[in-house]
């Protein structure tokens, strides 16, 4: 697979602003550890429109992982929008993500404590049983919203292996 | 296109069979391990791909049709056997020299810049480098061949964690640059999820399993519940490996394409759960149970009533 034919070993190309790193034991897919830490960066406006990600062969050089998993990290960053291919150059940010706005997050943050919280806490859940419901409902929930998504994802790779095969 | 193809491969050594029945569909561009205990038949079965032993039964091809060990094959195959092969008294440079004269393609200005880059003294002898700097030199005259198929024997099974760890990224940033696909052996399981896309494992010169591996994870689920129920868990899903003692059993299940179970497992019983399955648990899953041999897609092979019923 072709992917970094552009600029050999980044001469002229100005070092990214996030670093990636790896935790084996979080239990989180590898490619998903990538997508979050971007996501982190630009949050944080570590990242910022037009920034340059950095290029896949310097990323599996440093981490030692699967071109293919950073090829995957990519794509789902373009499928949410906020990252994009230019061709012969690499994958720039497109767009910042929305962030779910303050009041929102306030009033969200307010119902959780007083309303469900309070329940569990009543009917004498600790707080690893109250983490290990919620993680096992939103396991549950995310299955279900999963089937449409894996599929879209997958065809995306098809397309993003042909066409960085010309790149 | 396949990189490397089997069909019922077997190799013999008079009265033991080191390799039996193995059918195998490798596509291109990807990197395979191929995974199982001391003795499993994994070197034979690399040697008959390189083509240094020829098979005693059945076929063998490499890179789209090329009769392992025909000239076609040879010049897009790069192996370095499992103990890195090197002349101990030559200097790195002269066995450069070596390398480029018994090559006709050699890129020998990159493989200079890649062990300038690694820190290996040019003028130093091979047998006065580390085992580290050893497999790196290694790794670096067979990738100047510029393959389509990289074989590696065991490449890390006497490395230490950082010399495994820049090793692997060596390969992968090649994979990442070159058009090359990798197929190395293994007998550790626990590094191969970040590296590896295409899993083999062989158990007693057979395959156990091969495919995908994300597609292997999500074919696969680990259910504990009530040992009492198992039977009849038992009698909806393949099991591969069941274990527990008393009350409860944790057992290892097959339950098909992920597109065949759009809401998973949501039809099992209260008292059972459910978890997705880590690579190493697959793996010794598999290892431990060698009657529960998995061959390239057989995963629409499933019995009727377990598809039916993982929906």
């Amino acid at each position: 697979m072709m992917i970094d034919k552009q600029s050999p070993c980044g001469a002229g190309v100005p070092s990214s602003p996030v670093v990636f790193r790896l935790d084996p034991r979080s239990g989180v897919p590898t490619y998903l550890q990538l997508v979050h830490q971007v996501e982190h960066a630009l949050r944080l406006g570590h990242l910022r429109e037009g920034d340059q990600l950095p290029r896949v062969k310097d990323i599996v050089a440093s981490l030692s992982i699967n071109p293919n998993t950073v090829l995957k990290a990519y794509r789902e960053l373009e499928h949410k929008g906020i990252a994009g291919g230019r061709p012969g150059q690499g994958t720039f940010i497109e767009a910042v993500p929305e962030v779910v706005g303050l009041e929102h997050l306030t009033r969200l943050r307010t119902s959780l404590a007083k309303g469900w919280l309070t329940d569990a806490t009543a009917a004498g859940l600790d707080e690893e049983s109250i983490v290990a419901l919620f993680m096992s409902v939103l396991r549950d929930f995310r299955d279900r919203a999963e089937p449409s998504r894996a599929e879209r994802s997958s065809r995306s790779l098809a397309s993003r292996r042909s066409r960085s095969g010309v790149a | 296109m396949n990189v490397l193809e089997t069909s019922g491969l077997g190799k013999r050594y008079r009265s033991t069979w080191a390799l039996r029945e193995c059918n195998l569909a490798v596509p291109a561009g990807r990197i395979v391990a191929l995974v199982g205990p001391n003795g499993a038949g994994k070197t034979t079965l690399l040697h008959c791909a390189v083509g240094l032993i020829p098979p005693t039964t059945g076929s063998i091809t490499v890179l789209d049709g090329f009769a392992a060990g025909s000239p076609g094959a040879l010049e897009s195959i790069a192996f370095v056997a499992q103990d890195a092969p090197l002349h101990q008294h030559l200097s790195v440079q002269a066995m450069l020299s070596v390398a480029a004269g018994l090559n006709t393609r050699f890129d020998e200005p990159e493989a200079i810049r890649r062990l300038t880059a690694l820190g290996i003294p040019h003028d130093r002898k091979v047998a006065r480098l580390s085992g580290g700097q050893q497999a790196q030199l290694a790794l670096t005259l067979s990738v100047a061949r510029s393959p389509s198929l990289l074989v590696l024997d065991e490449p890390l099974a006497r490395l230490d964690p950082l010399a495994r760890h820049d090793f692997m990224a060596h390969v992968m940033a090649t994979v990442a640059e070159q058009e090359m696909s990798v197929l190395f052996s293994s007998h550790v399981v626990s590094e191969l999820g970040r590296v590896a896309d295409y899993l083999v494992v062989l158990a007693s010169g057979r395959v156990q399993m091969a495919g995908d591996i994300d597609e292997l994870l999500a074919s696969h689920m680990l259910l504990s519940g009530p040992a009492d129920d198992a039977e009849r868990i038992a009698r909806r899903f393949p099991v591969v490996q069941s274990v527990g003692a008393g009350r409860r059993v944790q057992m290892l299940v097959r339950v098909g394409r992920p597109s065949d179970q759009p809401g998973s497992t949501e039809t099992l019983d209260a008292g059972w759960e459910r978890d997705e399955v880590s690579l190493e648990e697959l793996v010794l899953g598999y290892l431990r149970d060698p009657a529960a041999s998995m061959l390239p897609g057989p995963m629409g092979q499933l019995p009727d009533d377990a598809r039916e019923l993982a929906r």
